[in-house]
């Protein structure tokens, strides 16, 4: 055994292990440490205190929790979003039982036990298991280090010494608040500030965990980072916090997953993603989100309302956001990048796929500051059922940034005739040499098609699934390949029903 | 191998098949010719399972199952191959996904247990190499911007891999030049001439019967066979043409 996995919250830890007994879609009867239902300062400072959180941090919150008081939810998405009582959840929950005296050894099964019940893909697991020493059916050694997040905590990190030895630092965000405040200081806030919007504001004053990533100048991370988020207690929001630094010349590749048991009740979601990249740095970010979408009567569900944004501060810096959005029964998010680096590039790819009652308004931001800055876009909508996709997405150029490129390619699939499938574009060109290019198309997955697929043997769902993951392609091959075939089975049972 | 009898289908609310009756044993192989808009397709389609196909009357079995009572997939996996007169282009998917998927589904619900990624490949290469196509060919999207012949060819790879116990080919020569033509005749007979497989061949031209010989040759005119030869009917259809016949 040559790495080590850490366990910060044995008692949270061995909680979680027992959560995951259950199948995402079950949620266990184990015991949660709440705060008091509601939303006041008093729940802030529980939330802080909790967390035994410098009071530089706890002033932070209480001045975001001040300034969410005098704002107002935005309406302007294609979303139609019943009014949230805000008083009637749970800000704070974490996972508690009796510890047991387990050596570390002992627990390493447990780990991958859990990450399979998480939903960990197959193959990390593989990879997992092979550092522990087991045979591995000659996968290359590619591994990833997890970071777990239960509720509002963040339950395990693994390979900490050997990203240590790397210089990389990765951290729940809980923890880097108390071991590195100075990086943390400096960054926090600084890319979504904390009035950003309503959402963003609302994370900033009861983020609860989530995960910091910091990668020193001209360090390749050894390995992928991800961490894996599941909101379990009933009646939770869950708060996670991001922040990723890339200091110049470095590179990461960072996965997020996240799964959430079925309820009736609908639960709130409200993360922040910053990443920072420097000159010559290059971040990956890949998502593949899988929270309960709701029954096929539109009941229950998460309201996944992110705030996800890069900057891509240095010259020759790189953003990479790909994401597969099968889950939420309303998702409002808009990965974007700001390019202020000369010769910066931002990159969004996603497909999004909406069945029964979910609604999904999607896209990013390209803002191009810098001269010769470069971005892609490319957007696959899938919806199905009753649902409703749109597509947003702005780019704009400064004045002053010459030469910028943008190309935009929106497609969109619809199955059956009562879902919908929208393209909002917003194009903000102040600057004439800029080449921008937009390219949109609609289509249905054809009768052909369909008899085709199933003349050679596949059925009606298969068929479908086929042709999907042939529409999605594009974005697909972007993700690691562990996710690249999770998230093609994921596309697959989130349209399953659809066909007749 | 296969029994039709009395069939009659519409397509829509249009009656096409009017009263169809023809058996294939296994071991032959049976040409079916007629003019534009005869049914040859339909009958395809109708044997195939696609929807919009309605059957009012008449039976089909296969095998000594009822074909009828199956889905298209169950159908393929019973061993009934469709060569399609237009094939059909799938963006985003290479030829070996669909093929292997295909493959193994076909496999699967006969309960047999699925190709590994490199037993498919070897067989995907033979049948591919056995019809000139090369690999780069069977990475690329199914169909997307194939040539006609190449699609045509495609449908007789597919085939090879596939390894049907009947075959329906419709008008799987035209678009083929004389060296695809020669190329395609060639595969057929070497997939599917053996006892226990049967082809039923729809097309409009002698030139593919010249490299597939057909123990049996019927002309499909109103929805249904009009008439039953050996291989000259094919012949006498060229020289004649089939008003000549019908008069
Ligand atoms: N989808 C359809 N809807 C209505 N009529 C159709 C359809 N497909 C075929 N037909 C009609 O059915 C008849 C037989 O067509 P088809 O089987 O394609 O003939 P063939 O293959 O012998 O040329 C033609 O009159 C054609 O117009
Ligand atoms: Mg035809």
């Amino acid at each position: 055994m040559t790495d080590d996995i850490e366990i910060k919250d044995k008692a949270a830890w061995d909680a979680a292990e027992k959560v995951a007994d259950y199948e995402h879609g079950w949620s266990s009867d184990i015991e949660t440490d709440f705060a008091p239902k509601g939303l006041n300062e008093d729940t802030v400072r529980f939330i802080s205190a909790k967390k035994n959180e410098p009071e530089w941090m706890l002033e932070w919150r209480l001045k975001a929790f001040a300034m969410w008081k005098t704002m107002e939810a935005p309406d302007w998405a294609k979303l139609n979003v019943p009014p949230i009582d805000y008083q009637d959840a749970y800000y704070y929950a974490a996972p508690k039982a009796k510890p047991k005296l387990n050596s570390l050894d002992e627990v390493d099964p447990e780990i991958l036990r859990v990450y399979e019940k998480l939903g960990i893909p197959i193959a990390e697991q593989k990879l997992l298991a092979g550092v522990e020493g087991g045979e591995d059916g000659g996968l290359p050694q590619r591994r990833v280090a997890v970071d777990a997040v239960f509720d509002s905590v963040s339950v395990a990190t693994t390979f900490r010494a050997e990203l240590d030895r790397a210089g990389v630092i990765f951290r729940s965000i809980s923890e880097a608040i108390k071991e590195y405040p100075d990086l943390v200081r400096k960054y926090l806030g600084k890319i979504v500030p904390m009035h950003d919007n309503y959402f963003a504001t609302l994370n900033c004053a009861v983020f609860s965990d989530g995960t910091f990533v910091y990668i020193p100048e001209g360090v390749r991370c050894p390995m992928e980072l991800s961490t894996y988020f599941r909101i379990n207690a009933e009646n939770t929001g869950q708060f996670e916090r991001t922040l990723i630094v890339a200091d110049k010349g470095s590179y990461v590749s960072y996965l997020e997953g996240c799964t959430a048991p079925m309820r009736d009740e609908n639960q709130l979601h409200a993360a922040v993603v910053e990443l920072v990249a420097l000159d010559d740095a290059e971040i990956k970010y890949s998502t593949v989100q899988n929270w309960y979408p709701g029954d096929a009567e539109g009941k229950g569900g998460i309201y996944n309302f992110v705030t996800k944004r890069a900057l891509c501060q240095g010259r020759n810096s790189k953003v990479s956001w790909t994401q597969v959005e099968t889950g939420s029964a309303v998702t409002w998010k808009y990965p974007s990048c700001v390019l202020n680096g000369e010769n910066s590039v931002g990159e969004f790819y996603s497909v999004a796929v909406t069945n029964n009652h979910q609604q999904a308004d999607t896209g990013t931001k390209m803002i191009h500051n810098g001269k010769g800055s470069r971005s892609t876009i490319v957007s696959k909508g899938i919806s199905a059922g009753h649902s409703n996709n749109t597509y947003r997405g702005l780019v704009r150029v400064a004045p002053n940034a010459e030469g910028v490129r943008n190309f935009t390619q929106c497609d969109s699939l619809l199955l059956g005739s009562l879902s919908g499938a929208h393209t909002v574009p917003y194009i903000e060109v102040r600057n004439p040499s800029a080449q921008i290019e937009h390219e949109a198309t609609t289509s249905k997955i054809s009768d052909d098609q369909m008899f085709y697929a199933m003349a050679r043997g596949l059925n009606a769902e298969e068929a479908v699934t086929l042709i999907v993951n042939g529409f999605a392609k594009e974005v697909l091959q972007q993700l690691p390949m562990e996710f690249a075939v999770e998230a093609q089975k994921l596309l697959g049972i989130s349209l399953e029903g659809s066909v007749g | 191998m296969l029994q039709i009898n009395n069939l009659h289908a519409n397509v829509g609310d249009k009656p096409i098949l009017k009263g169809l009756t023809l058996s294939l044993n296994a071991g032959e192989i049976h040409a079916i010719m007629g003019p534009n808009g005869a049914g040859k397709s339909t009958l395809g389609y109708v044997l195939s399972g696609r929807p919009g196909y309605e059957v009012t009357e008449g039976s089909v079995t296969f095998n000594g199952q009822d074909l009828l009572a199956l889905e298209p997939h169950e159908r393929a996996a019973a061993g009934l191959f469709l060569g399609f007169q237009y094939p059909v282009e799938i963006p985003g998917v290479s030829n070996v996904q669909f093929l292997r998927e295909a493959l193994n589904a076909q496999r699967k619900y006969r309960g047999e247990a699925p190709l590994t990624g490199g037993e498919f490949l070897k067989v995907a290469r033979e049948q591919a190499g056995a019809l000139g196509m090369d690999m780069d060919m069977l990475k690329r999207p199914v169909n997307v911007g194939f040539s006609g012949g190449e699609k045509k060819r495609n449908e007789m790879v597919q085939m090879g891999i596939i390894d049907p116990a009947l075959a329906i080919l419709d008008e799987t020569d035209s678009g083929l030049d004389i060296d695809a033509l020669r190329t395609v005749g060639d595969g057929i007979n070497r997939i599917m001439r053996k006892p226990d497989k049967a082809v039923l061949l729809i097309t409009h031209y002698q030139r593919l019967l010249d490299y597939v010989k057909p123990d049996f040759v019927h002309v499909l005119d109103g929805g249904r066979i009009t008439r039953t030869g050996g291989a000259e009917l094919a012949l006498e259809l060229e020289r004649d043409g089939y008003k000549e016949l019908a008069a």
